[in-house]
């Protein structure tokens, strides 16, 4: 929702606005996400426009490329650039988790170097945690990086590598130290994806589609002025990016105000089910549940803009909730964990309605009914918001023990070195070598 | 929108807690609730002379402290997270706004102030037997006898009805709907306590037979009634959200507290997970709250819609949450000293009260045009 805060967010709301409908093709209303299909070439030339109109990096230190301007303005832009289709599937990995990460934890060099071409489109991210035998436990990774004279020489696999396919560079945690238990041994690099020894290779989802892919690295060399942070402090480093990334994408996911109660209630009525009563149970149903998301997201961004008082209303705020709460307010992360297991949640239970309204045509589809073809793929499609960027029971762990002060698990492999532990669905590493 | 509270309303609350716990705590809760009367007169009076309760959302022309339902919202969360038993939903919240609702200033001017002060306790009578809180059902009538009206019907459940000096009522005079104002000693009136659910909240049912009555003034009665209803279902999920809140906070306390299999129970995700739930539930609930108060400040024209989505989610939210703290308990959280069970019943009774979740439903699908 458009609401003026400062003159000085007011006039660059305004300025954004008229940039976008000048410069950028409104989403239709049936649209849930998805857009158009961006090419790479025409995303990177509408990608160098943003920048050069001021509208990419809009809070980052103008010193690496950024706008210098303030999060409230960057919040500003995401709201109207809602509307509008924006190529962000190739940047959005760069811009939400690999430039802020950068821009906390790299070096003079490594921001002047990297920054601003990521800003411009110029060089494409990706982010290479997820390995095989390391999902939700990704401190367990089994990908080496081994000393080489100046720098460093990795071998391993990532999977789930979102644009990997595109990308120029990724930042990706690799283990440097087996020899200590698996968090303080774990370094993170950027790594340029041509160089020699890397292969992407498209992983086939579930809907048909690729967005992900598996990455292998044989001998890939990395120079030593790739770290990012220290070695062996990759750990707090890939933290650090995983909290941006819960940010991120709890608040790309915030769904657009009403949009799936609208389209099913289009739905209904087409099918002449609007008047039926349990139909109109689950549409307000669906309502509600779209609608207190939706709020939430809101909240957290008026709350994040008054200077992240937290909300004492909130049991985190009290003294015994763990963490104190001036961190609390401070940990957008903990909390965005709340909006992305609601989200992924209500993608689930909208998927659900949709099947209840389409009944068989959810099933088998004229290939002219694009309604009925969207919704299937909505089904499909709904299991990945509670797997992808930490699971639904991830997200719950989160607010457990950061937002609530619940204890941990009893970690057994807490001060074990890494080459000893149990490791996906390998035993130990000795047996399998 | 501003689904964000200034310091002043964060104050208000925080003072309010204090004067709470301090005044009310659980013990005293559980004294007042075995009374007859169900309810603590000091309590209500102090409420009224410390804090100007009653009247937080009452103009000040009427006598009131002249907020809004931002800060009655914030009152009314913090009496739910106490579980206080007080006629205070029915007076401050159901009979005021009705008075507010309608067109009658000379009745506002004449029962509001001593409203507001808490010395007068007045309720509103809308649900009957079978009929619900569905306006277009009500069957009790008044009837032109003289220079005044005489009602006859039965109200049910009233919300302390019984305690009640004054009792605003809704009934059909010749074609139309009406309001009417009912002494609570009037001749002609027959109160009975019910029992009930909730034990911290009295409910009764009124039979009129001939209760002298006068009429309030109203253009569109229905209107009126709509929207009165629609700000108490606002104050009622602040509520909800006040004891969902407080349901969250035993239960992360006692997986902390209790421990099983050597560790603590809530370091097992199983429990974990469930005070997870509870707290993303609380986090929905408290912005689903701040939004319809403020429609009902500052954007009439959402309320309608504003009001169901508030009360349904809540009333969910609230019920699931109380059911899941019984669990985070075990066997402990079943017994009657234990007050999990308390604020259970207050969920499920408030689920019910001013129409249940598939009514609710029913006109928010209506109000949304489906």
């Amino acid at each position: 929702m458009a609401e003026a805060r400062g003159p000085a967010e007011q006039d660059f709301r305004t300025r954004a606005r008229a940039w976008l409908e000048a410069n950028a093709t409104r989403r239709s209303d049936d649209d849930t996400g998805g857009g158009r299909r961006w090419d790479l070439a025409s995303a990177r030339v509408f990608q160098g426009r943003l920048h050069d109109a001021g509208f990419a990096g809009i809070a980052w230190p103008t010193a690496y490329g950024g706008q210098g301007l303030t999060p409230a303005d960057q919040r500003a832009f995401d709201e109207e650039a809602r509307d509008y289709d924006l190529p962000g599937e190739f940047f959005g990995i760069g811009m939400g988790m690999c430039g802020p990460t950068l821009l906390d934890l790299g070096t003079e060099e490594q921001k002047h170097r990297y920054v601003r071409p990521l800003l411009r489109g110029e060089e494409v991210w990706c982010q290479l945690f997820s390995e095989p035998g390391a999902g939700s436990d990704v401190a367990s990774l089994q990908t080496r990086a081994v000393k080489d004279g100046d720098g460093w020489e990795i071998s391993g696999q990532k999977v789930w590598t979102s644009v990997a396919r595109f990308a120029d560079l990724g930042a990706m945690i690799a283990r440097t130290d087996p020899d200590v238990p698996k968090h303080d041994g774990i370094t993170m690099f950027v790594v340029d994806m041509h160089t020699p020894g890397v292969t992407v290779r498209p992983l086939r989802d579930m809907t048909g589609g690729a967005t992900f892919n598996e990455v292998f690295f044989d001998g890939v060399r990395v120079p030593a002025e790739n770290v990012i942070g220290e070695v062996n402090a990759g750990w707090a480093a890939s933290v650090r990016m995983l909290i941006h990334e819960r940010v991120s994408i709890g608040g790309s996911t915030r769904p657009r105000r009403g949009a799936a109660f609208g389209s099913l209630t289009e739905v209904a009525r087409s099918r002449g089910l609007d008047r039926d009563p349990v139909v109109r149970q689950r549409l307000a149903e669906l309502y509600v549940r779209e609608r207190v998301v939706h709020l939430f997201g809101t909240r957290l961004a008026q709350e994040a803009r008054q200077g992240g008082a937290g909300d004492p209303g909130s049991p985190g705020h009290r003294p015994q909730g763990g963490m104190p709460p001036s961190e609390q307010a401070r940990n957008p992360g903990s909390r965005g964990s709340v909006g992305k297991l609601a989200g992924a949640e209500l993608a689930r239970f909208s998927a659900g309605v949709a099947a209840e309204l389409l009944g068989s045509d959810a099933i088998a589809w004229d290939a002219t009914d694009r309604e009925a073809a969207r919704w299937a793929a909505a089904i499909l499609a709904a299991p990945a918001g509670g797997i992808a960027g930490g699971s639904n029971e991830i997200q719950r762990n989160i607010i457990g023990e950061r937002v609530l002060g619940l204890p941990k698990e009893p970690q057994v492999d807490r001060d074990v070195p890494f080459r000893e532990l149990r490791v996906g669905t390998r035993a130990r590493v000795e047996e399998a070598q | 929108m501003n689904l964000v509270l200034t310091e002043e309303q964060e104050e208000l609350r925080d003072s309010l807690r204090r004067f709470l716990a301090d005044r009310s705590p659980m013990s005293r809760v559980r004294q007042m609730m075995e009374t007859p009367e169900g309810y603590d007169r000091a309590l209500w009076d102090r409420m009224a002379a410390n804090l100007s309760l009653q009247g937080m959302a009452v103009p000040d022309t009427y006598g009131g402290a002249g907020f809004g339902q931002v800060e009655m919202s914030i009152v009314m969360e913090e009496l739910g997270r106490a579980l206080v038993p007080s006629p205070f939903l029915a007076s401050a919240v159901l009979a005021t706004n009705a008075l507010m609702a309608l067109d009658d200033t000379d009745a506002r001017r004449e029962l509001l102030p001593s409203i507001a002060a808490g010395h007068t306790i007045a309720t509103l009578a809308v649900a009957e037997e079978g009929r619900g809180w569905d306006a277009s059902k009500i069957a009790t009538t008044a009837v032109l006898d003289g220079d005044g009206w005489r009602l006859q019907g039965t109200k049910t459940p009233v919300v302390d009805g019984f305690a009640a000096d004054l009792v605003v009522v809704v009934a059909h005079a010749g074609g139309e709907l009406g309001f009417f104002t009912v002494d609570g000693a009037a001749p002609g009136l027959s109160r009975t306590r019910l029992a009930g659910l909730d034990l911290t909240r009295q409910l009764a049912s009124l039979e009129f037979s001939g209760a002298p009555a006068r009429r309030l003034t109203c253009e569109d009665a229905t209107g009126a009634l709509n929207q009165v209803l629609d700000v108490a279902s606002v104050a009622l999920a602040a509520e909800q959200l006040g004891g969902l809140q407080r349901c969250l906070e035993m239960s992360v306390d006692y997986a902390k507290a209790r421990a099983q299999f050597g560790r603590p129970i809530g370091s097992f995700q199983a429990v974990k997970h469930l005070c997870a739930d509870m707290h993303v539930a609380m986090e929905l609930a408290r912005s689903v709250v701040r939004y319809a108060a403020w429609a009902a400040d500052v954007a009439p024209d959402e309320l309608p819609v504003a009001a169901g989505l508030a009360r349904a989610y809540c009333s969910d939210a609230f019920f699931k949450v109380a059911a899941d703290t019984i669990q985070v308990h075990g066997g402990i959280g079943f017994t009657w000293e234990h007050d999990a069970h308390l604020y259970y019943r207050r969920a499920k009774s408030s689920e019910l009260l001013l129409g249940g979740p598939v009514q609710v439903r029913e006109r928010l699908a209506e109000r949304l045009g489906v």
